[in-house]
This record gives structure tokens, C-alpha cells and sequence, in this order.
């Protein structure tokens, strides 16, 4: 087997909150203990429910924030080990696609300059012809070139983020709820672009959302996260779960057909704060299936490589 | 029968800009309507006409009429509409937090709507109160009810807006958005029970949503606006098996589904148009791959077409 393109080992972040006059800070950990391989050109969805460390599970991998612990290589360098240059050398390869294509967009830029950016700060030379060229792969007109994002309607500036993350021809895209703020039918025109553009410039990817049939018809591997751990990686789109939570996850979506309506199995309980996780399984408290032991031990990600979980009783 | 809710070619408009164009619904006693369409298609526009509210950012009725219970809301005076928003119909907004005051206990807020709106005495409220908070499967209702709204959740606030809507006892809901705000697997679960819930009690719900999976999972009719006017409205067994309109089917194959091949999701080419730049003909035909030269002039009228109504030139042919 080939090395993976990026290794995640044990990485953990935690983050402090409050502290201000009177009360003291609390610390919760956002990324706990998470390992993971992205092999080249695959793509893999990390899915969960709101706050449970997608984003920075996202932005820990680039690097943009540093980990409390564990690490990350990309193509076997471990990016602690880099100098500053060597960091920003080794970015080239790796581009991030935000949620938000309103607030990820300079508005005082033109859509020539956006696109420039990333070769002035790579220190690279803008070969002719380049704008063009990057407007076309995304399906936006030439004549756009020099509006404003602001002119620009939802779809056509995450188009331009695309672009913009394309600039440098990177190895590795990570997609942070791309298609969150749009419409339905616009996200399914920013999906289809962007599976055209993985199938033709080879791309590895790591692709997340809190959409699990996004997901699913996306990526080749999916990993769920809850409450800032990986609780299951599914082999493939697929897959039955086998963990409680990615179970109350499928069960959540309607599909589009009235003759399949359906009767959910409530989850009762509250999502516990991130600040204070109770001992044992995280998931425990809204788990139909939770036992003594699921309330006392806290289950590790099994070995099994075929199709990890993190569960006493799986399904 | 008298409709309960009933819009007849209602358009409006905010200043110069005309932004509903004759539009068409009705709601029944007992009926569940889904009210889908991208946004700016004028879905909240469009409660906002049927509660009598458009005065309050501006808008105004421009034809048509809105009738409640057989009443024409334009001929009630503001008295006689507040009661019957209060009263009769029962309003859960988009986000929980607009619609609870944060500085008053959660018990409190939903009391005051059954003694206003019914005359209860507090310890009737606050029974019927506590009734409410447990059908609405929140659990330990009795502390809910002395918390602050900031101490729940977001899917629980909800809820307790769900229950102050309900708590007057009115004959129509409007629910607009209810979760968007909320995570998938409590979204899920307050469709479920909003649902289970005007089943039981027998009343109406007009269900502003986008998504397509809410329409099929929970009500009974659908009406699918876009770009201000009413494209498709009908029963949803009907719809969905087979929608006659080509933005219908095409919101619905925006949906990725279980098994679907990769490279099959397409998307609808361009984007909704602006109120201020509408397309002549049919607003829809710039991104209709069944568009002709009638499409791109003529502006298609609502017709008859099996249990519901179509506005469209080649409604129901395959391209
Ligand atoms: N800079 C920060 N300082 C303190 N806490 C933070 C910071 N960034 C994130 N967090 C916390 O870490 C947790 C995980 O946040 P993160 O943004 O990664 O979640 P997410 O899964 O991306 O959520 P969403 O679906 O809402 O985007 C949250 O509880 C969040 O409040
Ligand atoms: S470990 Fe127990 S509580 Fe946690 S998900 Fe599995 S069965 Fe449920
Ligand atoms: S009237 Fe013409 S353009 Fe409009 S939806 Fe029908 S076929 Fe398409
Ligand atoms: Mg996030």
C-alpha cells in the first residue's frame, strides 16, 4: 500500500473560554485524539452536528492553528518540522474552499486581483492567461474578470473561492461546508463542479459538512465526529452505521418521496456541553442503546481497519 | 367547504417593487401544507400577506384577497386582526430567539398566551402550560418551565415556541423555516412532532420550508413557489410521483438521494433573478431546459391538472 497523502496522528486541540473578572476559565477540548489517513486522490467526508470540531479539525490539518497535541504530515514531512518558508513553500499543495463565500472574499478586490493573490503570496510569477483560464474551469465568463464579489450572486462567488483554492494547482482541498449558505439547487450545480474538477485534476479531499446525504454521494470514506471525536469511519457511502449516533444521523434525512415516510426513534436526551463531558460515552445520554458500562467507560475507536467504531454495543 | 386559510390571486408589493404575483392557496381544516421554493421566492412574503402583517416591513396587497374562516382580512379592522393572530392562528418563527424574551422564565411566556387568548386563571395556565411542555416531549417539564430561555438549547427553545404558538388554541399554524436554525437530527425530530401534533388536535399548518424531504416526509399538499409566483400546487403523493413542472422536478433531483451515481447531480443552471430584473414570459424560462419561444413571452396561467393546479406551457412533458 502507498503512503497516505496526509497523516493525522492523535491530534488534539483545547481551547479556553471565559476567564474574565470572577469566573474562571474553562478549558473543552474541540479535536480529541484524532487519527486518520487520506490516501492520494481519495476523498474523505467528516460529518457531524454543529460545534463538534469539524472546522477545526479543518483548519488544524492546514495548519492555520496549532494542536495542543499529536501531529501532521503531508507527503511524509510532519508540518512541526517546517520552518516558516518551508510551510508556506509546502501550502502551494494544500488550499482551503470556506463556507462562507460572503465574508471569504475581499469586497475592494476585483475577481482578477482575488485570483492573483495566491501566486503575490506564494512569490510566484502569474503566467499569462491564467485568469481566463481559472474563471472557465469554474464556469464563470470571462467578462466577469473585473467585478467586484459583491456583484456577484451566491453561487457565482463560491465559484470564485473554487478558483481561487485551484490557483496554485494544489494536491489537497479541504472543503469547509462549501455549499452551506446556498440554496438547493445551487449547491447541487457547487457539487457537481466541484466532482467534475476531483475526477479531472486528481485531487485528494477532505470534505465537510453537516449533511450526511452530501456526503455520502461525495466522498469515497466517511468519518463522524461527535462531540469533537471520531466515533465511526464508514468504508465507504454505503455502508450500514454501526454507531448509534451516525444511525440517528441517517435516520434524520426525509427522503424526497412520500411513500417512504417513517416513524423516528426519538433521541431523548440534551447534546452534553463540550465543557463538561460526562464520564463514559459522550453519546450516552441521547443513546437508546446506553448501558452501565456505556455510562461509567468511555469506548475507544476500534482496531478494526475495515470499518472503525467507537461503541460497547455496536449495531 | 370554506377554506380556513384562503389566498385568491394575492400579489403584493414593497414600495415599487412588485414582489408576489397572483397568488393562489388554500388551507383546510386538518391539512398540512408545504409552502417550498429557493429564497427570494416570496414564501415569507407570502405568511406574512396571510397573517395580515405586510404593514410591518412596508408591504401592502396589491390584488386579490386573503380570507380567514370566510372573513376578508382586508375588511377587519387592526383590533379584529390582532385577535384573530393571537387567537386563531399561531405563529413559530425561523429563529427561537426572536420570539422569547430573555429576561422572562419560559413557564411565564407560554402562560400568558392561554390566559390572554382563552381567559385562563394562572394555575389553569400554567397546568395547560405543563400539558403542552410534555407533549411537546420536553423532559422534566416543571423545571423547563422556571428555567431562562438561555439556559436551553436551541431544539428545546424551539419547541417552547412551538408551544406558546399552540397555546391558544388556534385553528392554523404557520410555521416558517421552524428548524433551519437547528442540528439534522433535532430538526428532524421537531418536524415529527409538530406534525404528530396538529394531526391530533385536528388543526392546519402552512409549512414554509426548502426542503423537499420535510414536504414528503409531513404534509399533505405542496404549493412550489418561484421568483414570486405560484408554480405547481397539488397533492403530494401526486407531486412528487410525478410534478408537471420542470422547476418542481428539478428542485426534487436537487436532493442527493441514497444510491445515486456520482456525476448525476446537476443542479438547476443559473440562479433565481432579481425582483428588480424579471424575465418576461414565464420567470423561470432562463433556466428551463424545456423552454420555447411561448415560454419566453407569454406568461403561462395557472390550470387544472389532476387535484391541483400547474402554471406552465409544456406541464408534464418529458424533455
Ligand atoms: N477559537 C476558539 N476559541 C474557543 N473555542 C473555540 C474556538 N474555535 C472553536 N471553538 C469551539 O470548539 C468547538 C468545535 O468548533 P468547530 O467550529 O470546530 O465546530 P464545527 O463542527 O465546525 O461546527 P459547525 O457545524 O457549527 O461549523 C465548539 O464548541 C466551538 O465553540
Ligand atoms: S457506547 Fe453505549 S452509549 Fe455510546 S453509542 Fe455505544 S451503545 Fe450508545
Ligand atoms: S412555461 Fe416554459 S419555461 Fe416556464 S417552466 Fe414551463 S416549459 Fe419551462
Ligand atoms: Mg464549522
Amino acid at each position: 500500500m502507498t503512503a497516505p497523502l496526509i497523516r493525522i496522528e492523535h491530534l488534539t486541540r483545547q481551547f479556553q473560554s471565559g476567564g474574565g473578572f470572577l469566573s474562571r476559565p474553562r478549558s473543552m477540548l474541540a479535536v480529541r485524539d484524532v487519527s486518520l489517513g487520506i490516501a492520494r486522490g481519495e476523498a474523505v467526508g467528516v460529518v457531524g452536528e454543529s460545534g463538534c470540531g469539524k472546522s477545526t479539525l479543518a483548519r488544524l490539518v492546514l495548519r492555520l492553528i496549532e494542536p495542543t497535541s499529536g501531529r501532521v504530515s503531508f507527503d511524509g514531512t510532519d508540518l512541526a518540522t517546517l520552518s516558516a518558508t518551508a510551510l508556506r513553500r509546502m501550502r502551494r499543495r494544500m488550499a482551503m474552499v470556506f463556507q462562507d463565500p460572503y465574508s471569504s472574499l475581499d469586497p475592494r478586490h476585483t475577481l482578477t486581483q482575488v485570483l492573483a493573490e495566491p501566486f503575490q503570496v506564494q512569490r510566484q510569477p502569474l503566467p499569462p492567461g491564467t485568469i481566463a483560464a481559472l474563471l472557465a474551469e469554474v464556469g464563470l465568463p470571462e467578462g466577469l474578470a473585473d467585478s467586484h464579489p459583491q456583484q456577484l450572486s451566491g453561487g457565482q462567488r463560491q465559484r470564485v473561492g473554487i478558483a481561487r483554492a485551484l490557483a496554485l494547482r494544489p494536491d489537497f482541498l479541504v472543503l469547509d461546508e462549501p455549499t452551506a449558505s446556498l440554496d438547493v439547487s445551487i449547491q447541487a450545480q457547487i457539487i457537481a463542479l466541484l466532482a467534475d474538477l476531483r475526477g479531472r485534476l486528481g485531487l485528494t479531499c477532505l470534505f465537510i459538512s453537516h449533511d450526511l446525504g452530501l456526503v455520502r454521494y461525495f466522498c469515497d470514506r466517511i468519518v463522524v465526529m461527535y462531540l469533537g471525536a471520531v466515533v465511526e469511519v464508514l468504508p465507504d457511502p454505503a455502508a450500514a452505521p454501526r454507531h448509534p449516533y451516525t444511525h440517528a444521523l441517517m435516520d434524520a434525512r426525509f427522503a424526497p418521496d412520500p411513500a417512504q415516510r417513517k416513524r423516528l426513534a426519538p433521541l431523548s436526551g440534551e447534546i452534553p456541553s463540550p465543557f463538561a463531558l460526562p464520564a463514559g460515552c459522550a453519546f450516552a445520554a441521547r443513546c437508546p442503546h446506553a448501558t452501565d458500562l456505556c455510562r461509567r467507560e468511555s469506548p475507544r475507536l476500534s482496531d478494526d481497519p475495515a470499518h472503525p467504531v467507537a461503541c460497547f454495543h455496536p449495531l | 367547504m370554506t377554506a380556513l386559510l384562503d389566498l385568491a390571486s394575492v400579489s403584493v408589493s414593497i414600495g415599487s417593487a412588485p414582489l408576489l404575483d397572483s397568488i393562489s392557496l388554500r388551507v383546510d381544516r386538518g391539512q398540512i401544507v408545504g409552502l417550498v421554493g429557493e429564497s427570494g421566492s416570496g414564501k415569507s412574503l407570502t405568511a406574512m400577506a396571510a397573517m395580515g402583517l405586510l404593514p410591518l416591513i412596508g408591504g401592502r396587497v396589491t390584488g386579490g384577497n386573503v380570507r380567514f374562516d370566510g372573513q376578508d382580512m382586508a375588511l377587519m379592522t387592526d383590533t379584529q386582526r390582532r385577535v384573530l393572530r393571537g387567537r386563531r392562528i399561531g405563529f413559530v418563527t425561523q429563529n427561537p430567539m426572536t420570539a422569547l424574551d430573555p429576561v422572562q422564565r419560559i413557564g411565564e411566556q407560554v402562560d400568558v398566551v392561554s390566559r390572554l387568548h382563552l381567559g385562563l386563571p394562572q394555575a389553569a395556565a400554567r397546568v395547560r402550560t405543563l400539558d403542552l411542555l410534555t407533549q411537546l416531549r420536553i423532559p422534566d417539564a416543571a423545571s423547563v418551565a422556571e428555567a431562562w430561555p438561555h439556559q436551553l438549547s436551541g431544539g428545546m427553545k424551539q419547541r417552547i415556541v412551538i408551544a406558546m404558538a399552540l397555546a391558544g388554541e388556534p385553528d392554523l399554524i404557520i410555521a416558517d423555516e421552524p428548524t433551519t436554525a437547528l442540528d439534522v437530527t433535532v430538526q428532524a425530530q421537531i418536524i415529527q412532532i409538530l406534525g404528530a401534533l396538529v394531526r391530533d388536535r385536528g388543526l392546519a399548518l402552512l409549512l414554509i420550508t426548502h426542503d423537499m424531504g420535510v414536504v414528503a416526509q409531513v404534509c399533505d399538499r405542496v404549493a412550489v413557489l418561484y421568483a414570486g409566483r405560484l408554480a405547481e400546487e397539488g397533492p403530494v403523493s401526486d407531486i412528487f410521483a410525478a410534478p408537471a413542472h420542470p422547476y418542481t422536478s428539478a428542485l426534487i433531483g436537487c436532493i442527493p438521494q441514497d444510491g445515486m451515481a456520482q456525476g448525476s447531480l446537476r443542479g438547476i443552471p443559473g440562479a433565481v433573478p432579481s425582483a428588480l430584473a424579471m424575465p418576461p414570459g414565464c420567470r423561470f424560462h432562463p433556466r428551463c431546459e424545456r423552454a420555447s419561444d411561448l415560454c419566453r413571452t407569454v406568461v403561462p396561467a395557472p390550470e387544472s391538472c389532476g387535484q391541483g393546479t400547474v402554471a406552465c406551457h409544456h406541464a408534464g412533458v418529458i424533455a
